[in-house]
C-alpha cells in the first residue's frame, strides 16, 4: 500500500484523477487506521507506532501514515489531544505542493475532526480546551488558504482559466474547515468576535486573491448564525473596502442583508437587537463607501445593492418610513450622476426596488409619502416609467386602496404621468402599441373610481385636478378618461344638500350649478377628438341629473348640445336610430321642463323620427314618441291627443311602407308586422283609460289587420298576432276595472 | 340540471373599476353552461373574462359597448324555455313592464332578460317572465338612485326554471330564490 502512495505521488495527475486516486487511498488509509487501533488493543504501543511511520521513505506518504497513526495514538488517549494535533498540523508543511497540500490537510481535518477537544467532547480536559481546538482549526485553515491561492500563480498565464476552474472545484476543501467552527459547540458570540472572525478575515484580506476573498466571505455568511452577524456587523463590513476592487461585493452584501432580513422575518423577537446594534445606519454607511471606493461602478451594482438594502429595512424596519426614504434618497444620488439609463437590467432593477415598497405596504399611500420615490421615478425611460405606472395602478387596483384628498390624487398623478401625458417623446404616440395604449388608458380609466372622498367639498377639488390633468393629456386619450370622471361627477351631484338644507345657499363653494359648468366644460373636448357619439351619450346622462335636480335652463342646455351632435355628427343610419331612441327614452322621463320647452323639444323628436331613413324604423320612433305625451306620475304631461297623433302617424307610416311592399319592393315584407306592433300600443293607452283611445279605434285596427292578405305567408306576423289577442284574453279574465275595459273590445 | 348565468350593465371601465371581489370568487369557470349578458359591458377585457368563465357567451348590444357588432336582441332555447336577450334601451318608456311585455310577444320567448335600468326585478305575467339581472357590478345609473351589483342564476331542467339572484348588500351576498314552471301544454310562443 505504502508503494501505491507512492505510485499516486511521483506522477503529476490531472485533478480529477488526483481526486480520484484520492478517494481510493483514503479508503486504504481507513482500513489501515482499524488495522493500527486493532495493533493498539493486543499491546502494540502506539507511540512506537507513531515513531514507526516517520521511517517511511517519501514525504507525502509518511506524512499520511503519520496522520493515520496520530489519529489512532488521541483515541488510546495516552497524550492529550492538543499536542498531537499540533503536531500534525505543524508536520504537514512539508508540503508546500499545492494540490497535494490542499488534500492532505483535507485528510488532516476529516481524522480531526470528531477528535477535537471541544466542550462536553471526551477529549477535553484541563489542558485540552476549546480554545486548542479552534487553534488547530485555524491554523490549518489558513495554511490551506495559502496552498490555494498558490494555486492561482502556478505555471503559465495562458493555463489560467483552466487553473481557475480547478481552484473553484477544490474550494470546498478550504470552506470545511469554516463549517467545522461553527460546529464547534463552545464557539460562542465571544470567542466568534474576539478570536475566529478576526482571525479569518485576517487571512482573507491579506491573502489578496479576489477567488479566495469572494468564496470565503460568503461562506462565514453563510456557515455562522446570523445572531452572531448582527453582532459583528461593523467587523464584518468593515472588512469589505479592503478587499480586492474586483471582488463582487455586491452579491455578497446583497446575501448578507437578504439572510439578515429572513432573520427578522422569521423571528420577531430579535427586530429590538437590530436597532440596539444599529444595523440600518451600518449598512448604509457600508454601501456607502463601497460605492465610493469604486468608482466606475455601474450602475446595475450600485441600483442592486440599494434594492437589497431597501428590501432589509422593509422587512425589519416596516414602520421607520425615514429609513426607507434615505435609501432612496442615496439612490437618487447615485442615479443623478449619470443620466438616462440604458442599461436593461438596471431598469429591471429599478422597478423591482420602487415595487418593493408598493408590495409591503400594500398601499400606494404610504409609497406616496416617501419623498424620495417620484424623483428616482424620474430617472426612469418613458417605456419604462409607464410600466412602472401600470404596476402602481395595479397595486390599487388589487388592494381595493381609495385615494382620498386631492393632494395625494395629484401627488399620484404625478407619479403616473407618463400614462396620463404624452412625455416629451419626439416620435409621440407611435412608439406605442394600440393594444397597449388601449389597456394602459383602460387602466387609468378604472383607476378615477379609486379616487373618492365622502366630502363634497374634497371630492370637487379631486375631480378639478383629475379635469386638469385631463384636458391636457391629448386628444387620444379623452375618450378614455372622461367618461369616467364625468360618471364621478354625477355620482357627486347626488351627494349635494338639496338646495333649501343648504345653510351656505348659494355661496357654497360647490354648488350644483358649478357642477353642471364643469361637466359641460369636460363633455364639450369629446366631439373634437372625434367621439361624438360619446359626447351624445353624456349629454343625455347629464341632462337627466339635471332634472333630478329641477335644474330646468341647464337641462335644456344638455338637451340642446344632445340635439346638435345628432343633427350634425350622428349620420350612420343604424347610428340615428340607436341615438333617437336614447333621446326619447330620456326625453319620456323629463319632468322639469315647462310646456315651452317641452313642446320644442317633442317636437324636434318627432320630427327626427319621421326623417329616419327606413320606413319601418321611422313607424317604430313615431310609435315610441308617443309615451311622450303620456307621464304617470306626472298629470301636467298627460295630452291624450298628442298620443293619438302618434299613433295615427305611425300608422300612415306602416300603411305606406305596406304600399311600397305591394309594389313588389323587397324589405318591406314586414309591414303587417308593424300593425300588429301599433295595436298592442294602442291597447296599452286603452288600457290606462285614455278618452282618445276609443273602443272603436281599437276594433277597427284590429279589423284592419284580420283583413290583411299576406298574413297567411307572414308566420312571425301571424305569431304575434296570435299572441296579442292571448293577451287581451288573459287581461279579460282578470276581471275588475282591466277586464271590464278588454270586456268592451269586440274581436 | 343546466346553469345560465344571465349578468349586464357592467360599465367597465366608465362607470365601475370591476366585479365586486364576492362576485369575482363566485364565478368559477366549468360550472356555468351558459352566460347570457345584456349588454354594456363596455371593453374587450369583459367579453374575455366572460369567456373564460364559460365559452357559450351569448351577448347583444347596450348602447354603450366598445363593439358594435353585438345584435340588438337574440334568441335561444335551453331546455323547454325560449328564451330571449336584449339590452332594454330600445323599449320606450325604459323599465316599463307592460312594454317589455310586448317586447316579449315580439320575440316569442317566455323568458325575456333585459337590463339597462340596473335594477333587479322578476316580472311574472301570464305571457311569461320578465328578468332584469341589474348591475353586476353596481354602476351608477341615471334610472335608479340606489344600485346594489346583483347577477341571476338560473337553473334550467326541462319546464320548471329556478331563479336565483344574488345582490351585494352592505358588503354581504345576499341570494333569493324564484320558482317557475312552464305548463307543458302550452305551445312555445304564448
Amino acid at each position: 500500500m505504502l508503494s501505491s502512495i507512492r505510485l499516486r505521488c511521483s506522477a503529476s495527475y490531472g485533478l480529477r484523477s488526483y481526486h480520484l486516486t484520492n478517494m481510493r487511498a483514503f479508503d486504504e488509509l481507513r482500513k489501515l487506521e482499524i488495522f493500527f487501533m486493532e495493533e493498539t488493543r493486543r499491546g502494540c504501543s502506539v507511540i512506537e507506532l507513531y515513531e514507526l511511520v516517520q521511517h517511511a521513505g517519501n514525504i507525502l506518504p509518511r506524512l499520511y501514515l503519520l496522520c493515520t497513526a496520530g489519529s489512532v495514538y488521541i483515541k488510546t488517549k495516552e497524550a492529550p489531544a492538543k499536542e498531537i494535533l499540533k503536531d500534525l498540523v505543524e508536520m504537514c508543511r512539508g508540503i508546500q505542493h499545492p494540490l497535494r497540500g490542499l488534500f492532505l490537510r483535507s485528510y488532516l481535518a476529516q481524522i480531526g475532526r470528531d477528535k477535537l477537544p471541544d466542550v462536553g467532547s471526551e477529549y477535553e480536559g484541563d489542558a485540552d480546551t476549546v480554545t486548542d481546538a479552534v487553534e488547530f482549526v485555524l491554523l490549518n485553515f489558513t495554511e490551506m488558504n495559502k496552498l490555494w491561492v498558490r494555486m492561482q500563480h502556478q505555471g503559465p498565464a495562458r493555463d489560467k482559466e483552466r487553473r481557475e476552474k480547478e481552484r473553484g472545484e477544490l474550494r470546498d476543501l478550504v470552506g470545511k474547515n469554516l463549517h467545522v467552527l461553527s460546529q464547534l459547540e463552545g464557539v460562542d458570540l465571544d470567542m466568534y468576535r474576539d478570536t475566529v472572525l478576526p482571525r479569518v478575515l485576517e487571512q482573507i484580506v491579506n491573502c489578496r486573491d479576489e477567488i479566495a476573498q469572494y468564496y470565503l466571505i460568503d461562506c462565514i455568511i453563510q456557515v455562522f448564525p446570523d445572531e452572531y452577524h448582527l453582532q459583528t456587523l461593523d467587523v464584518l463590513l468593515g472588512a469589505c473596502p479592503q478587499l480586492q476592487p474586483s471582488v463582487d461585493i455586491m452579491t455578497v452584501l446583497s446575501r448578507l442583508m437578504e439572510r439578515l432580513s429572513n432573520y427578522a422575518a422569521l423571528n420577531a423577537e430579535v427586530l429590538p437587537y437590530f436597532l440596539q446594534v444599529e444595523a440600518f445606519s451600518k449598512l448604509n454607511n457600508a454601501i456607502g463607501k463601497v460605492i465610493e471606493a469604486q468608482e466606475d461602478m455601474p450602475i446595475l451594482s450600485a441600483v442592486t445593492l440599494y434594492s437589497s438594502l431597501l428590501k432589509f429595512t422593509l422587512h425589519v424596519h416596516p414602520d421607520r418610513l425615514d429609513y426607507a426614504d434615505q435609501v432612496l434618497g442615496s439612490c437618487v444620488k447615485q442615479l443623478s450622476g449619470k443620466g438616462k439609463i440604458n442599461d436593461t437590467r438596471a431598469t429591471k432593477e429599478i422597478v423591482s426596488l420602487l415595487s418593493a415598497p408598493l408590495e409591503k405596504y400594500n398601499d400606494v399611500v404610504t409609497a406616496l409619502k416617501l419623498t424620495n420615490y417620484p424623483l428616482v421615478v424620474e430617472y426612469l425611460d418613458n417605456e419604462t416609467k409607464r410600466i412602472m405606472a401600470t404596476v402602481i395602478i395595479r397595486s390599487i387596483m388589487k388592494n381595493n386602496t381609495l385615494i382620498t384628498t386631492a393632494e395625494k390624487v395629484e401627488a399620484l398623478l404625478e407619479l403616473i404621468k407618463g400614462l396620463i401625458n404624452d412625455l416629451d417623446e419626439p416620435e409621440g404616440l407611435e412608439a406605442v402599441d394600440d393594444d397597449d395604449f388601449e389597456e394602459e388608458q383602460n387602466s387609468v380609466a378604472r383607476l378615477v373610481h379609486m379616487l373618492y372622498n365622502d366630502d363634497t367639498e374634497e371630492m370637487f377639488k379631486i375631480i378639478s385636478i383629475l379635469k386638469k390633468h385631463f384636458l391636457t393629456g391629448g386628444p387620444k386619450r379623452l375618450k378614455f378618461t372622461i367618461p369616467p370622471l364625468v360618471v364621478s361627477t354625477l355620482k357627486l351631484i347626488r351627494r349635494l344638500p338639496v338646495e333649501g338644507d343648504n345653510p351656505f345657499g348659494k355661496e357654497a363653494s360647490v354648488t350644483a350649478t358649478k357642477i353642471f359648468q364643469f361637466l359641460n366644460q369636460i363633455i364639450e373636448a369629446l366631439p373634437n377628438v372625434p367621439s361624438p357619439d360619446l359626447a351624445f351619450r353624456l349629454y343625455l346622462q347629464c341632462a337627466e341629473a339635471a332634472n333630478k335636480c329641477v335644474e330646468e335652463p341647464i337641462a335644456y342646455e344638455f338637451f340642446t348640445q344632445a340635439y346638435i351632435l345628432y343633427e350634425e355628427e350622428i349620420s350612420d343610419s343604424k347610428a340615428q336610430v340607436t341615438a333617437l331612441q336614447l333621446i326619447i327614452g330620456t326625453l319620456q322621463r323629463m319632468h322639469v321642463f315647462g310646456v315651452e320647452n317641452r313642446d320644442t323639444l317633442t317636437h324636434k323628436a318627432t320630427g327626427y323620427s319621421a326623417k329616419l331613413l327606413k320606413k319601418p324604423d321611422q313607424c317604430r320612433a313615431v310609435y315610441a314618441c308617443s309615451h311622450l305625451f303620456w307621464l304617470e306620475d306626472h298629470e301636467t304631461i298627460q295630452d291624450g291627443e298628442r298620443v293619438l297623433l302618434c299613433l295615427k302617424r305611425a300608422l300612415k307610416i306602416a300603411n305606406s311602407a305596406q304600399q311600397m311592399a305591394s309594389n313588389g319592393q323587397e324589405g318591406s315584407a314586414g309591414s303587417v308586422t308593424l300593425f300588429i306592433e301599433i295595436l298592442n300600443k294602442y291597447l296599452y293607452f286603452y288600457e290606462k283609460g285614455i278618452p282618445q283611445i276609443t273602443v272603436e279605434s281599437v276594433e277597427s285596427l284590429i279589423q284592419l289587420i284580420k283583413n290583411e292578405e299576406s298574413m297567411p305567408s307572414d308566420p312571425y306576423a301571424e305569431s304575434l298576432f296570435a299572441s296579442t289577442l292571448q293577451f287581451m284574453e288573459f287581461q279579460k279574465q282578470k276581471g275588475g276595472a282591466i277586464g271590464d275595459r278588454y270586456e268592451e273590445i269586440k274581436v | 340540471m343546466v346553469l345560465v348565468l344571465a349578468l349586464g350593465d357592467l360599465h367597465v371601465p366608465h362607470r365601475a373599476a370591476d366585479l365586486p371581489p364576492k362576485f369575482k370568487s363566485m364565478l368559477v369557470p366549468g360550472k356555468i353552461q351558459h352566460i347570457i349578458c345584456t349588454g354594456n359591458l363596455c371593453i374587450k377585457e369583459i367579453h374575455d373574462y366572460l369567456k373564460t368563465i364559460c365559452p357559450d357567451l351569448h351577448i347583444v348590444r347596450g348602447e354603450f359597448d366598445e363593439d358594435a357588432r353585438y345584435p340588438e336582441n337574440k334568441t335561444l332555447t335551453i331546455g323547454q324555455f325560449k328564451l330571449g336577450l336584449c339590452h332594454g334601451h330600445q323599449v320606450i318608456p325604459w323599465g316599463d313592464l307592460d312594454s317589455l311585455a310586448m317586447l316579449q310577444r315580439q320575440l316569442g320567448v317566455d323568458i325575456l332578460v333585459t337590463g339597462h335600468t340596473h335594477q333587479f326585478t322578476a316580472y311574472k305575467h301570464e305571457g311569461g317572465v320578465v328578468i332584469n339581472p341589474g348591475s353586476a357590478t353596481g354602476a351608477y345609473s341615471s334610472i335608479n338612485q340606489d344600485v346594489n351589483p346583483s347577477f341571476v342564476l338560473m337553473d334550467i331542467d326541462g319546464f320548471r326554471a329556478v331563479v336565483y339572484v344574488y345582490e351585494l348588500i352592505d358588503g354581504e351576498v345576499k341570494v333569493d330564490k324564484i320558482e317557475f314552471k312552464k305548463p307543458p301544454t302550452s305551445n312555445s310562443a304564448p
